[in-house]
Order: C-alpha cells, then structure tokens, then sequence
C-alpha cells in the first residue's frame, strides 16, 4: 500500500468537486473492495475522499413510483428493505446471494456497482493485466492461463474478465438507472449498459463516469410485478462469486426478462433474447448468448446459464 | 522408558480422566483471544520492526540485477536485504526448495528479499520499489504431459504375479483418476518474530509444529549452534503439514534481526501461503482391480505420479493399497516428477487422502460391476494381516464393524440402489460410501514433569495446533498422577523442553501422551525415593503405600522433577498399525446445474482409546471438512505456461464453508489398542479427510449415474452427461 492523504467529504457535490482538484483520488465508501486493491497495490490513489458521511443512506419513493436508493445505503439494508422484498424481491435476493454478511454491513450501493473484477492475474500484481496496466498485455489470454471463472461474451482480444457483482445484475434486469454529479455539480442519469463499457482495446476504462463524477443514487423504476429469482451457480454453496448467475422476471403470460451474470464485463442482457422468454432457455440463450468467445476452460459457462434458465423456468 | 511390547491391562483400563470429555483447558485463552500467537508476542518483545517479503515473479531461473536502492531510501525501512546480498543458505534436510540467498529462482513466490521497517505498511510499500530483472529458463508444469511422456514407472513393491491374475480375471476395472493440489490454507499464516540481535543468539517464536526439527532446521540454515537457538511455538493457528518445517517467515526474521539489531517479526503474506510455502502435489492415477465373480479380489495394480522439485518426494498416493485390502497379487508404482512448482511436501494424511480418493473410488465401481453392495464387497475384502507380508498382522483392526455400525446408523440398506433414480423437486439425491484407513505411526516422545508449589507442571516440546495437546496431555498427567485437571500446569512448545514427537502425521497424540505418561512415572519414583517408600500409589491428590498416606502436594523439600522419553521398541515393525473408519454421505446434485451439495455425512472411526471424546470428535470433524473441500472445491489451479498456482488467496481457492457442511456426525468404536502405546491410543487428527471424497464421489453416481473419477467434481465435468432439460 503506497502512502496516502485522506479527507472526509460533507455532501456528494463537494466530494465529487475535491475528486477533481485531486487528480488520482479515489472515493471510499464501505472499503471492502478498494482497501485490498490498495494493499496489493493495484490500486495507488494519493488521496482518499471517504464518502461515509456525505448522507444518501437512506431509499426514498421517487414520483413515478419507484425508489431511489441512496449510494451509500449498505447491501445488508438494501437486502432487507420491506419495500425492495416485496415490489423487486430479485435484488434482494441477489444481494443476499452476495459476498458474507460482514461484508454485506460495510458494503455500499455504489462501491458494489464499482467493484473491480476478480480474474485471479489482475489480482496479482506480477502478472501483465491490460486492465491494471494498459498496453502490458493480458496473462489471462495467453497458454496455460486459469480461465475457468472468466467472461465468455462481450469480452475482447485484450481482456475477458467478468464484472464479478450480483447486485448490479438484479438492477439490469429491473432496468435500473445510475444517478451522479460531476465536479461541476451537473447532475444525470445512466442506464446500466450506458453506465458500463466494454472492454474493446481500453479495458481499464470500466464506466463512463468522467473525472470526479461521484454516484449519487440507484434509481428503481416503478415495480413490473411477475415472478422474481435470482439464481447463482457456484461450487460451494456459500461465499463464492457465481460460475453464472441468472436474474428472471417472468409475467403469468409468460413474458418477461433475463439478465446473466458471471459471464461478461458487465450484467449482460439483450431485448431481443427478452423476446425469446416464452419459447424457453435454448431460444433465449441463442441470442442471449450469440457471439460469445469462450475459452476452452469456460466453455462449460454457455451450457450452464441455458440450463440455469431452464431450471428457473421449470415448474418444478 | 522402553515400550517393548504389548501393553496389558493397566490404570488406563480403570481411568476417570483418561478417555473422558473434558473442555479444552486452552479454551478461555482462545476465545478471549488471549493466547499467545507467534507475531503477537508483544508480552516478551519490545521494540520489534517488520519485515515483509518480496517474491520472485518467474517460476524458473535467475537473477540478473537487483536494485534496492529506493527501497532502501523509503520512509521508515531500517534495512532492506536482497537475495543477492547473500549467499545461498545452506538447505536443511528437511527443506527441498531452498529459503533465501543467492541468484537462483526455483519457483514462483520464491523469497527474494525482506524489507524491515518501522510499521508493516512501511515494510510493504518499500517492497514494490525493489527493481528485479531475471533471466527465465522454461519449466516444466504441467502433469498431464509428464504422465502422458513417462514409460518407466518406478515400482515400489510387486507381489505375486499381477499381469497373470489381471488374465485370468474374471472381473476387473481399469481406469484413470486425477486429484488435485492443494493447499494447507490454515487460518494463521507462517510467521515468526526473531531476536538475533547479538548475531550469536537466536531466540524464534514461531508458529510451528515440530520443534526440534526446526530447531535443528534453524541450525542448519543460519549455520549456528542448535545450543544457541530458542524457539518458542505455544500455540499454532492450524497447520495441517504446512508448518512442519522451518519456512521463509522464521528465516528473513532472523536475518532482519541481525541486520538491524533489533528484534523483526515477519508473516508471510496470504498468496505466499499458496505459491511460497508447501502444498499437497496433484496426481495422476490408474487403477487397476481384478476380481473373482464372487467378489473376492485377486490384484491390485495402482500407478501415481505426483510432482515435486528436484529431491522431493511428491504425494504417494499408493501406499494404502499395499496394505488395506486383502488380494494376493499386487503392485504398486509411484513416480514423483521433478517440476517447477513450488515445493510439494506432505498435508494433513500425506499420500492416503489423494490415495483413498482414488481407491475407494474403484471400489464402488468393482461393486458395482460385481452386482455387490459396496459395504458388503469391502466387508468381503477385509483382512487381518498385511497382504503383502501376511506374516504381519493387524494389531486392532474393526473396519469391518466399522463398516456395519455406520450402515445401521446412516440407515444405509434402505438407500436407493439405482443410480440416477431417487429425485426431490431439481435435486437428484443419492448416497455412497467408502473405507477410510490411516497408518497409526508412533514417534519417541519425551517429557518433564514437576511437583512444584502444589501443582504439576508438564514440560515438554510438544506443540497444540489446534488439536488439544493441553487437554488430553493434563488429562494424562491427572490420571497417572491421581490428581485433578486443575492440579496440572500444561507447558508446551518451547525448544527449552525435552523433545517430543511434536505434530504430524497423526502421531502427536498417542506418542505424546505416552511420553508424558513415561515422565510421570520417572516423578513417581523420585517420590518413592523421598518418601523413602516401595511402590506407591497415587490417588486422590494422595501418596499410599502400606500404612503411609501423605497428601501429594504435602511432600517436603527441593522441587521434584522426573523427566524420561518413551521410546517405542522394534516389535512395532513386525506387526501393522492402522487407524480405520467408514464414511457415509449423502448428497443432493442440482439436476440442471450440477451443482453438489452435501446433505449429510457420517464418519465411524476405529483408532484405539479415544483419549478425549470432545477433541478427537472436533479432529475427525475437521478432516471431514477438508474431504468435502478436497471432493467439491479445493484445487490450486495452475498456470501451465508460467508455472505458479494462479488462486492464490482465500477467493480464489475455495474451502468448504460452513453452508457446505449442514450435518455430520462422528462414532467412535470402543476399541484399545495395547501394541500401540501404554494408554492403547492412536492417532484420529487425519483418518477424518481419508476416503471422505470418494463418499462423495460415490454418492454423486449414486444421485445421477454419472460417474467422476476427477477431483475436485464441479459441475463443469458432467454438465454434458446431466438429464435433458
Ligand atoms: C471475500 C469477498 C467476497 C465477495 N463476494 C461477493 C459476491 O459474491 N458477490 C458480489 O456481488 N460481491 C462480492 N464481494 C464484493 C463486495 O460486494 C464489494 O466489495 C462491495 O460491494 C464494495 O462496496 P464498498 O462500499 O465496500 O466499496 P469500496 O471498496 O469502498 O469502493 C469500491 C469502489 O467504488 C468506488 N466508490 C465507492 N462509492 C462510490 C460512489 N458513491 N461514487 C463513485 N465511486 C464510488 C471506490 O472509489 C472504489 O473504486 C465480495 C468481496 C469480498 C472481499
Ligand atoms: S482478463 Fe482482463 S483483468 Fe484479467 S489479466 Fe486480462 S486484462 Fe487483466
């Protein structure tokens, strides 16, 4: 861990506004993620910005009927909200599905969409990372490499990691949107897929948050109903990031929407491969899934999820 | 005291404490976090820096240029020693690849250099401004291709005439199996705190199991005098194997401390747990049974290959088929190949846990081929002498009953026989069993123990790594003394002490306990000499003979001291010692996903006198535990092109947790075993993790019908061979 300055922001305005005036900074909300990158030192910021006391911990009811949850409300409150179980009872659960419970109480709504990827080379310091080191290469695509948990789709010639979060494929599928403010204390909003980039030849480019942009708020749109599940795959039974995960709205007419995790740089779902629902897993996964790249040690990830889905489906 | 033969009936027959539940007189100190770990020894050292390595990022080759220059310059470092500083040290027999010094690179992770500091942020920041170039040499990594490239497998013992019985067979299997490697990954990492500050005298507190061979060790390594060497290692946050030997932590301390003249403590690093320190070899495996129709075997053909560095041993996964089950032909071949991983060295049941799930494997399948039920084929099977040298028999063998308690108790005959064929909602259910076997060694062990100010205080070097060398030692010392639990003052694991068999290999608890048991007699006599009285009798706090009844701790004058080591006599070697239990497991497999979960597991062992229900029981449990991880999860993945173990921390490498071991259960058999050690113990720490992965893996075919022969069974290797969707 390089040494470093810290200093504890007011609001989020004021936060996002010292980001910028120093360069480098990096904010820290629960720590969970971005203290064990600093001490590996994949991480290097010069200066933290601690966002703890800045507010936004609480969800609030938005005027078209949703919610909006604050950016540093923890997963474990999150989980637990009586409004988030009933009305989008699959983010509860995706939350649940996630990490320990010590973990869950310090980890917060933004740090987890914001958390780095778990392939093991960019974990290790000695190894070439593209993501880490732009332009060293990547260890995880060359012969010989541990591929078995990495992305199958969406990925590229100089990067396949996954984006390793649960809870962020819950708010793809629940069309979820990233609320922020810029140093300039200009306020947007995102959608997921915007708010995500791929890796193309910038893998270290993760998002499209611009210097100092600081996440405000998850924004929920008003409940769609059906019937929300959250499956993830895992070779233990506890504490484990997914092989996949699959998140599923079904509406009693059979329609509804799918997004997976475990397999891309980011929650990955198609409208198309939405459109597939009611003719079942394999229609779904065909599009869903059409275009993916696996390795040879991860090929077993396109089965899964197709067989994942049909287990969500059955009714059984 | 010489252990010549066969113990017969003695006080251990008639104990009160000896074979009791007792709590852990440790526990307080654990649970209250007051016990002494090695790099929290701020009760004996003061003003202490810390050292924090640098390993090597190529798994073969050498160092061309070091530069350390702005290491050295950081904020807060008092010294930064490379490995190019110094020469290579000289390599303890116990240690294959070497520790620190000089320009070679035998693996990945390998220590390169220590920088010491002020603070631990310090000392690791600095680190990373250490320039290394190196020159790579290409390794050799990858097992498969050694066992595909090897003609001439070593055979280590051959009897009878296999290639003709495999002829004449009337059934036989033949098939290939892997395990893989795995890692120690206890809970407290190596680490040591060094004062070598005068360069003359060592004094180490470490976190080892065996003292007296890291004493000696340490002699070696640093060349000094063992006689100017201390090392204190009173509680061990788990070891497993791992820290049987003296590793980088204790080395880069003592070189830090001499360095900078003040005392450096030094924990490895979690990756360097995996990459650094030592790990269980995979293997390749084939395995060959032959069979009457009957069910009788008539050969065992079993072939392994594990790696290691140059000069090591590898894991030998065959010796348990030499010896567990009876067949008059039988061969068995290990090959341990050089590569350049970083070191292979023994973990918890070395060679019988990769062995056993291999073996009882094969068994479920000979079972199965035969039309036998897998318990009553190994029923069958069972011998009472050493197949290989029959004249050599069991001592105490009841695997058998073993076998038949654990069936009644699982409700085993009312499983489903049909593979495949028992469903509840997406889950196959299914259940398997298998035979667990572990040698039952006995090590030399000495001991002090002294009447002192209305105690007894027990010395010896014997270390507690988890298991509950204080309890079941005071127990000893209770029971031979006729005193109570709180009467007796347990000291353990400090070089000062007599040397005992310290932890591995299963041996620690019997060959200790015997030990101090050696010393309390050598106490008895003392106070016979004092009292000037003919064989006393120790009960009740009291000292009886004739008509003389004096309170223990009554006795007048100098302290009393009695001090022996038992030793274990040859007749051990013409007889065979083992340890037995059956596991039976119940699993449900996610009929989509493939996902495994364990459901139940029951272990039965037969290990002589169970010294302490509550311990043992949590021994046993343990090693269940690492079966289950060993069958799921555990696997240290490796590179093949750069050569190094690529999940290298507690994420990556998967351990089960507490959501994959819902309910187990122990049984103890009511056994004694006299030809082992005066209290008829053996040793339960590793006869829990044998075979417990073959249950599982049987009771996965039995669930789907699909048959893994492949460690660790993740669902990616039978997707293709699940029901339709
Ligand atoms: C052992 C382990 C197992 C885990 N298992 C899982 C799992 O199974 N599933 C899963 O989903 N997750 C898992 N996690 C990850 C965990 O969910 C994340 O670490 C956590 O959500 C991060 O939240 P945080 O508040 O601690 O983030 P921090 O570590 O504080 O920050 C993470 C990143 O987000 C940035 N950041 C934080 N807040 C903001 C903000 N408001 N605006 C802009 N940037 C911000 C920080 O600068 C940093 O880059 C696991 C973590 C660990 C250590
Ligand atoms: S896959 Fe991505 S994160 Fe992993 S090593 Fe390659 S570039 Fe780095």
């Amino acid at each position: 861990m390089k040494a470093f300055s810290f200093e504890r922001a007011i609001d989020a305005a004021q936060a996002a506004k010292r980001a910028f005036e120093m360069p480098g900074s990096k904010f820290i909300a629960g720590g969970t993620n971005l203290l064990d990158l600093m001490k590996h030192e994949i991480e290097v910021p010069p200066h933290l910005i601690d966002v703890t006391h800045i507010g936004l911990d609480e969800i609030t009811a938005t005027d078209d009927g949703g919610l909006r949850i604050g950016a540093l409300v923890s997963n474990t409150a999150l989980g637990a909200d009586e409004r988030i179980r009933r009305d989008y009872p699959v983010l509860s659960r995706a939350l649940f599905a996630g990490a320990s419970s010590q973990l869950r109480n310090k980890a917060s709504t933004g740090g987890n969409l914001l958390q780095r990827t778990r392939c093991p080379y960019f974990f290790d310091p000695k190894m070439p990372c593209n993501k880490r080191e732009p332009g060293a290469g990547c260890a995880a695509l060359d012969e010989g490499a541990d591929t078995r948990q990495l992305g199958v789709i969406g990925t590229s010639d100089h990067c396949i990691a996954t984006h390793p979060s649960d809870m962020a494929v819950a708010l793809r599928v629940l069309d979820a949107e990233v609320e922020t403010i810029d140093p300039e204390g200009r306020t947007r909003r995102l959608t997921l897929d915007e708010f995500y980039l791929l890796p193309d030849d910038t893998p270290e480019v993760e998002n499209a948050l611009s210097p100092g942009e600081i996440i405000t708020a998850v924004v929920l749109p008003a409940p769609v109903g059906g019937t929300q599940r959250y499956f993830k795959v895992r070779d233990r039974a506890s504490y484990a990031f997914a092989l996949v995960s699959v998140a599923l709205i079904e509406q009693e007419n059979g329609e509804g929407r799918v997004a997976l995790g475990g397999v891309a740089p980011r929650p990955w779902r198609r409208d198309d491969a939405d459109a597939e629902l009611a003719n079942g897993a394999t229609a779904v996964m065909a599009k869903l899934l059409d275009g993916a790249r696996p390795t040879p040690d991860n090929a077993y990830k396109l089965v899964l999820a197709e067989r994942t889905l049909a287990a969500l489906l059955a009714k059984e | 005291m010489d252990f010549n033969q066969s113990a017969d009936e003695n006080l251990f027959d008639r104990a009160r404490i000896i074979g009791k539940p007792h709590k852990r007189i440790d526990g307080a100190l654990k649970v209250t976090g007051t016990a002494p770990y090695a790099y929290e020894r701020n009760d004996v050292v003061e003003n202490h820096l810390v050292g924090y390595p640098l390993g090597a990022s190529i798994a073969k080759g050498r160092i061309t240029r070091m530069d350390a220059a702005a290491a050295r310059n950081a904020e807060g470092v008092a010294a930064v020693i490379t490995a190019l500083d110094i020469d290579e040290l000289p390599r303890a027999d116990s240690n294959v690849a070497k520790l620190f010094g000089g320009d070679l690179v035998e693996h990945y992770h390998q220590a390169i250099a220590v920088v010491v500091a002020e603070t631990l942020e310090q000392a690791r920041a600095a680190t990373s401004l250490i320039e290394v170039e190196y020159e790579e040499t290409p390794g050799e990594f990858d097992l498969d291709d050694a066992w595909k490239r090897l003609q001439d497998r070593d055979v280590i013992n051959e009897v009878g005439d296999v290639d003709a019985a495999f002829e004449r067979a009337e059934v036989s299997i033949d098939e290939i199996y892997h395990t893989a490697s795995q890692s120690h990954a206890m809970m407290e990492p190596h680490a040591s705190i060094a004062d070598w500050c005068d360069g003359k005298h060592l004094t180490l507190w470490t976190s080892n199991q065996m003292i007296a061979w890291s004493k000696k060790a340490l002699a070696t390594t640093l060349e000094l005098d063992e006689a100017d060497i201390r090392l204190e290692s009173p509680f061990v946050g788990g070891g497993f194997g791992g820290k049987l030997w003296l590793r980088a932590d204790a080395v880069l301390a003592a070189l830090g401390s001499r360095e900078t003249g003040r005392p450096v403590k030094v924990a490895l690093p979690r990756p360097f747990i995996f990459n650094n320190a030592t790990h269980r070899s995979g293997t390749v495996q084939r395995l060959r049974i032959a069979a009457n129709k009957d069910g009788r075997i008539t050969a065992f053909d079993h072939s392994a290959i594990s790696h290691t560095l140059p000069g090591g041993s590898g894991e030998d996964a065959v010796n348990q088929t030499r010896c567990f089950y009876a067949g008059e032909n039988r061969r068995v071949a290990h090959h341990a190949i050089d590569m350049n991983l970083p070191e292979a060295a023994d973990m918890r049941a070395p060679g019988e846990a990769s062995g056993l799930a291999v073996l009882e494997i094969a068994m479920d399948e000979m079972a199965e081929k035969l039309g036998l039920d897998p318990v009553e084929f190994r029923i069958l099977n069972d011998t009472q002498v050493n197949p290989e040298e029959p004249h050599k028999r069991y001592s105490d063998r009841h695997f058998v009953e073993c076998l038949q308690k654990g069936s009644e108790a699982f409700g085993w005959r009312e499983r489903n026989k049909v593979p495949g064929s028992r469903r509840e909602g997406q889950w196959l259910i299914g259940q398997g069993v298998a035979g667990a076997y572990r040698g039952a060694i006995t090590m030399d062990s000495g001991a002090r123990v002294r009447l002192s100010q209305g105690k007894l205080v027990v010395e010896t070097d014997m270390t507690d790594i988890g298991t509950g060398s204080y309890t079941i030692i005071a127990q000893t010392v209770a029971e031979t003394m006729g005193v109570t639990m709180d009467e007796v003052e347990v000291r353990l694991g400090n070089s000062a002490y007599p040397v005992s068999s310290g932890s591995g290999g299963q041996f620690g608890a019997a060959s200790s306990t015997a030990g101090v048991y050696a010393a309390c007699l050598a106490l008895q006599e003392e106070i016979g000499k004092r009292l000037s009285i003919e064989s006393p009798r120790f009960e009740n706090g009291r000292v009886v003979s004739g008509d003389q009844d004096l309170g223990l701790f009554e006795i007048e004058g100098e302290e009393l001291v009695g001090e022996d080591t038992l030793h274990f006599g040859d007749f051990q070697d013409e007889i065979e010692l083992g340890t037995f239990g059956a596991h039976f497991v119940e699993v449900a497999v996610n009929a989509y996903t493939g996902e495994t979960r364990l459901r139940r597991m029951l272990s039965v062992c037969d290990a002589g006198r169970i010294l302490n229900p509550i311990t043992a029981r949590s021994q046993v449990l343990g090693g269940m535990v690492m079966s289950i991880g060993a069958a799921l999860s555990e696997s240290l993945s490796i590179d093949t092109a750069r050569g190094f173990f690529a999940n290298h921390d507690l994420a990556g490498y998967e351990i089960a947790v507490h959501a994959d071991i819902p309910e187990q259960e122990v049984i103890f058999l009511d056994t004694l075993d006299g030809a082992s050690t005066p209290l008829k113990a053996k040793g339960v720490g590793e006869l829990g993790i044998c075979g417990g992965a073959a249950a599982v893996a049987n009771a996965m075919y039995n669930a789907t019908g699909i048959r893994l022969r492949d460690y660790p069974l993740t669902l990616d290797r039978m997707l293709d061979r699940l029901p339709a969707i």
